[in-house]
């Protein structure tokens, strides 16, 4: 007996069960967040969304702090990001699961230790990104804006950031694509996503392992492609507005 | 009173010695030419008077007042003080206008109509005004640095100091940037320029000093300098240009 007596039938159940991959057992409710049991494909994306603005803000500011005059600010951060690039992202998912307990005296849901986990990740990363970004800017750039008399803040503000934030869009968007794969890990510690969505289906249909993980290799890759087609796209289109020389 | 008063100016990169004792006056209205080989400390020299660069001895007045003293805040002395650069450094995510108008409104706090008015009226005088909504990157090298002489004027500065405005351009570029020049000391704008061109020189400068290996090694006006250099250092520099 080829594959092929068996592949429509195979196919059938991973097409039978596609809902699943995508959405989990998704429910819509007239309460907020207004969806409950998300999961699937959709958690995955939702957890690398979350995770990757909460990264940002948390990131820039670790950067800022790192190319900070201020030395006690530039120390703390140095030791933050060193510290959170030494050391795996399963370990940090385990590390927040079980320090919330501790911490809050009641159990964090497995979403929302993990998603602090990506957070706390993918922010040392963007702390790294933004000095990087800020440091490769022409330095006739912030001599300009403080030659006219704008105060250092107010050349960061006006001058630097808004260029070397446009300038680093595309190395955004590569956090963004490893923290969508990275959402895979959340699944030992219980996350409904899109890799866990995958095993419960194995473990109920036992036949169609090769066809499901086929199937989900096919939805991680297509997020990603997408995104970094996108990010090539904006590159092109910033380019233009970047300060040359020096 | 002088408008810019060095005295006795030293500073060191580490070991290296770049000023070693500048002594000079710029009086208000007074065109200043300075120009010596490259790495002689031009820039240094200049950048020092808005203090771009820190110095370790002696003391620069400005309008009547030391521009390290405490009360002098480093903000209102630079914005006194236009500057324009060799790579014109023109901020590239903003509008030509804009670029003019950054400072006036963040550090003057002018508000944006008038800045503006201001802006379309110093593009004006440099020749760009029917490029207002342009970026940097749309015009050409001259186009470009005379967008950064109306940003330095934007803050309506008591001097302008210029570092080889003209060095990073197409020659067939550099005279209508000389030309903005030429009529910015002619309304009698005071004026410190590095820079090599001899017409421009000649025509505006009241004085020309020649610097070597960080020190003034000669100075004088425009057309003696250029007819009857005194050093032999400034005879050997002028052959080299010429
Ligand atoms: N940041 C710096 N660190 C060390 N040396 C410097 C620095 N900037 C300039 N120099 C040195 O100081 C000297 C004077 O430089 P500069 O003022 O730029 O000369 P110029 O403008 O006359 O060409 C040069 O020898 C240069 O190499
Ligand atoms: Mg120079």
């Amino acid at each position: 007996m080829s594959y092929w007596d068996v592949a429509p039938e195979h196919w059938g159940l991973i097409w039978d069960n596609l809902d699943y991959f995508l959405w989990g057992a998704a429910k819509f409710t007239d309460q907020f967040p207004y969806v409950e049991n998300l999961g699937g494909l959709a958690a995955s994306i939702v957890l690398a969304v979350l995770g990757i603005l909460g990264a940002f803000w948390l990131g820039l500011g670790a950067g800022l702090m790192r190319i900070s005059r201020n030395r006690f600010a530039k120390y703390t951060s140095i030791v933050y990001i060193e510290a959170i690039r030494g050391t795996p992202l399963l370990m940090l998912i385990f590390w927040f699961f079980f320090l919330a307990p501790i911490l809050m005296g009641q159990t964090l849901p497995a979403f929302h230790s993990t998603l602090i986990a990506f957070i706390v990740f993918t922010s040392a990363y963007i702390g790294e990104i933004v000095r990087a970004g800020v440091n490769a800017l022409p330095r006739g750039q912030m001599e300009a804006a403080r030659g006219s008399g704008l105060s250092h803040v107010q050349a960061m503000r006006y001058v630097i950031l808004p260029q070397a934030l446009r300038n680093m869009i595309p190395s955004f968007v590569n956090q963004f694509v490893s923290l969508t794969k990275d959402t895979s890990l959340a699944y030992i510690i219980g996350v409904n996503e899109l890799m866990r969505t995958a095993v419960q289906v194995d473990n109920r249909e036992t036949k169609i392992s090769f066809e499901i993980y086929i199937t989900i290799a096919i939805l991680y890759f297509v997020v990603c492609y997408v995104l970094t087609s996108y990010s090539r796209r904006l590159e092109k289109k910033l380019s233009r507005y970047q300060a040359r020389d020096r | 009173m002088a408008m810019i008063e060095v005295n006795d100016l030293h500073k060191w990169y580490g070991d290296f010695h770049v000023l070693k004792g500048i002594n000079e006056s710029v009086e208000q209205g007074e065109v200043l030419v300075i120009c010596g080989p490259s790495g002689s400390g031009k820039s240094t020299f200049i950048r020092c008077i808005n203090r771009l660069e820190e110095y370790q001895k002696g003391t620069i007045m400005f309008d009547g007042r030391d521009i390290h003293a405490p009360e002098v805040n480093i903000n209102t002395l630079r914005s006194e003080i236009g500057i324009v650069f060799q790579q014109f450094n023109l901020y590239p995510h903003l509008t030509v206008l804009k670029n003019v108008t950054l400072a006036p409104v963040k550090v003057k706090g002018m508000d944006k109509k008038a800045a503006d008015e201001l802006g379309l009226q110093l593009l004006h005088r440099v020749g760009i005004h029917d490029q207002a909504h342009k970026y940097p990157a749309e015009l050409s090298g001259g186009q470009q640095q005379r967008v950064a002489i109306a940003r330095g004027l934007a803050m309506e500065p008591k001097v302008m100091l210029f570092d080889e405005p003209t060095s990073a351009l197409d020659p067939e570029m550099i005279n209508e940037v000389l030309n903005v020049m030429k009529d910015l000391a002619r309304e009698g704008k005071t004026m410190l320029c590095v820079t090599h061109e001899m017409g421009f020189a000649r025509e505006v400068a009241d004085r020309v000093i020649f610097m070597d290996y960080g020190e003034v090694i000669e100075q004088n006006t425009p057309s003696e300098f250029f007819k009857n250099p005194q050093h032999e250092r400034s005879q050997q520099f002028l052959k080299e240009i010429l």
